[in-house]
């Protein structure tokens, strides 16, 4: 050997070779990586033209009352003090267009991740596929889904919605997955036994008894599609990101933390909202109609 | 009664290569050497039977004996493995995956041990669970839901959910759920076992009322022996996956036909199990209320014979009453003409044939004479003396 071996020369260059993968996608898939931007840009925008399109009063309206009747009487005060904060702090704007961002990559990430979730409990073999690559998406830091995000679609809010569904939908999939495996085994039979095609046993036991565990992943997939929006303001998602991005170039504590306390109520609105669909809708009008018969006895 | 559902050659083997621990079971090698050869579990071999149109029949074993595998061959929640189910004569194990569901829809419904109900879906809703995944049309189901949850007697909880039920409420929706869709075959899983004992009683006395009203062919998986006799026409008792004995009740509980059988009856009530009519025994002395033979002839006959007791009856076989040496000297001592009336045993109390053994019991108990049997139309069937009383409760004891 005319050299000798040092450890220091031994590389194995996965960087060039993503980047080269990254080149190659971007050469050869420009029409499919466009179309794919058109339709992610045509909902997202929706989401926020809808949203922002509504008088703020009105909408602030329509959230604390949701919060009033899906949460309870308190949460709608809650509910109405961070609505007066935030117009408060002269956020609305950016609050509305995270919230737009947010609902628009959780609807994808739950419109992909769920029927994925679905045929990982009908075939193990999905699943050992499907669960190293979950586990792959969800440690990855997630400002490296930034970078590739960035090269395909450029900048702006449809690499924002891309890093976020893709940041988000683990849970989606993980909970759909658990939720359909966890039904019980006598629920399936019963199914089986009373005729049930593949098709009705999936929509008729399966998703039905799996639905709190599956809200409990929707739950999941917004508040870690909220975390993600608020980091992809670095490749021009806007929003609160926004705001909060520019406190720390501006060294503005005040404003950085006006944008942290926005994300913090919105977090919580959308968080105890979208868990109080967890908790089976069915017992609702149940639970009334029991209490009504404890009242005036039974019938 | 007609063949409802003929088993034959029944086999379950649960693991990666059937065929070889099938070819070993005719060697004839138990259930452990095949695991140990094979990595196979044996969970049905060889079943073969009938269950008639209408019956009850019963599937008794231990758990692991193989009984919830055998009942879920027969509508094929667990694929056999190896022979065939004819339902009126159609091979169950041969049909395609839809003519499989619209066997499951029409012809077979099931009832679970914990019930299995929907808990997002109402009472009538979930009776009528079986119409919707057959597509029939809402306001049709209702009805025939409704009607189902009558039979049971839960109508006035048709809009209630699951969890606001009881147990024994929840396994009577759980019944009218297999009801509704008016399948001539209940396959029944441990229906009635995650109920309380007094629930469970009263459930199977449902049960056995529901089958005079309209008989189904009823299979029904049971550990319980009382609840065997109970419900049961006939029971199989299996063992290690294989059936050791059918027979009807008294068969079983008369002759059991192993150790392994024997064993179910240690605490079983066997005094419910036997009627009157079944232990009474013809050896005690009769004698014949016919012209010629008055208290004086009888008198002699009974010292003749060296008895103590007889039990008079008239010339059709009819009952009339018991004398003792005692009575007819009594009798015949009296001034005036002596008629069997003066004669009979006051105090005795005859059964009827259909009497429980533990209702026999405190009659023979209480008199010092054994107590005849008599039937409905007062035909004398025998006498149940104690001898023979404590034989019957020793065998199974």
């Amino acid at each position: 050997m005319a050299t000798e071996f040092s450890i220091t020369d031994y590389d194995i260059p996965i960087g060039e070779w993503v980047s080269a993968a990254v080149d190659w996608i971007q050469d050869n898939f420009t029409g499919v990586l466009d179309g794919f931007s058109d339709a992610i840009k045509f909902i997202i925008d929706n989401f926020e033209d809808g949203l922002l399109g509504l008088p703020p009063l009105l909408l602030a309206l329509i959230i604390i009352a949701i919060a009033a009747w899906r949460v309870s009487w308190r949460f709608g005060i809650f509910a109405f003090i961070s609505m007066a904060l935030i117009f408060g702090m002269g956020i609305w704007d950016e609050t509305i267009s995270t919230l737009a961002l947010v609902i628009g990559s959780s609807f994808l990430a739950l419109v992909i991740g769920i029927p994925i979730g679905i045929a990982m409990a009908r075939k193990d073999m999905v699943e050992a596929v499907v669960r190293p690559v979950l586990d792959f998406m969800q440690t990855m830091p997630p400002f490296v889904y930034l970078i590739p995000a960035a090269i395909f679609f450029g900048l702006g809010k449809v690499p924002g919605a891309i890093a976020t569904l893709v940041f988000a939908m683990p849970p989606a999939v993980r909970l759909t997955n658990l939720g359909i495996r966890q039904v019980s085994e006598e629920h399936v039979e019963a199914g089986r036994a009373f005729g049930c095609t593949d098709r009705q046993l999936l929509f008729k036991v399966q998703l039905p008894l799996a639905m709190p565990s599956i809200m409990a992943g929707v739950n999941q997939t917004i508040m870690l599609a909220l975390s993600m929006v608020v980091i992809a303001s670095m490749i021009g998602a806007g929003g609160l990101g926004n705001t909060v991005l520019t406190g720390i170039q501006r060294l503005d504590v005040g404003l950085g933390f006006e944008g942290g306390l926005g994300v913090v109520l919105l977090a919580i609105l959308l968080d105890r909202i979208t868990q109080s669909f967890g908790v089976t809708r069915a017992t609702g009008p149940s639970r009334l109609r029991t209490r009504l018969k404890q009242v005036f006895g039974k019938g | 009664m007609t063949d409802k559902l003929v088993i034959e050659g029944l086999y379950k083997i649960f693991g990666a290569e059937p065929e070889q621990a099938l070819a070993l079971l005719g060697e004839g090698l138990s259930k452990d050497e095949i695991f140990d050869r094979t990595r196979t579990t044996v969970g049905v071999q060889d079943a073969s039977f009938t269950i008639r149109d209408g019956e009850v029949f019963v599937v008794m074993g231990l758990s692991g004996s193989g009984k919830s595998t055998l009942v879920r061959m027969l509508n094929r929640l667990i694929e056999p493995t190896a022979g065939r189910v004819l339902l009126d004569g159609t091979d169950i194990t041969r049909m395609s995956k839809n003519e499989l569901i619209d066997m499951r829809r029409h012809k077979m419904s099931m009832v679970f041990q914990s019930f299995a109900l929907m808990p997002h879906k109402t009472v009538a809703e979930n009776t009528a669970f079986g119409l919707e995944v057959s597509g029939i049309a809402s306001d049709e189901r209702r009805r025939r839901a409704l009607k189902a949850l009558e039979t049971v007697g839960l109508a006035a909880w048709a809009d209630s959910r699951p969890d606001e039920l009881s147990g024994g409420m929840k396994q009577r929706v759980g019944l009218a759920r297999a009801l509704a869709t008016e399948a001539p075959i209940l396959l029944m899983d441990e229906a009635f076992s995650a109920l309380d004992p007094l629930i469970r009683t009263e459930m199977q006395d449902e049960l056995v009322r529901l089958q005079q009203h309209e008989a189904h062919t009823v299979v029904f998986i049971s550990h319980d022996l009382d609840e065997a006799i109970r419900i049961g026409d006939r029971i199989a008792i299996m063992e290690g996956g294989a059936i050791v004995q059918i027979g009807t009740p008294e068969e079983i509980v008369t002759n059991p036909a192993n150790e392994y059988v024997r064993s179910f009856f240690y605490g079983v009530d066997v005094s419910k199990v036997f009627r009157a009519s079944e232990i009474a025994e013809r050896r005690g002395l009769m004698v014949f209320e016919r012209p010629g033979v008055n208290v004086r002839a009888a008198l002699a006959q009974l010292k003749d014979r060296n008895r103590n007791v007889a039990v008079v009856v008239d010339g059709d076989g009819g009952y009339r009453g018991m004398v003792s040496l005692n009575s007819l000297t009594r009798a015949v001592d009296s001034p005036g003409d002596t008629r069997w009336d003066d004669a009979f045993l006051k105090d005795i109390e005859a059964a009827p044939d259909d009497m429980d053994l533990s209702e026999v019991l405190s009659l023979v108990a209480a008199s010092e004479y054994p107590v005849p049997v008599v039937e409905k139309g007062g035909r004398y069937l025998g006498i149940v003396t104690k001898t023979v009383l404590l034989q019957t409760l020793d065998k199974a004891g």
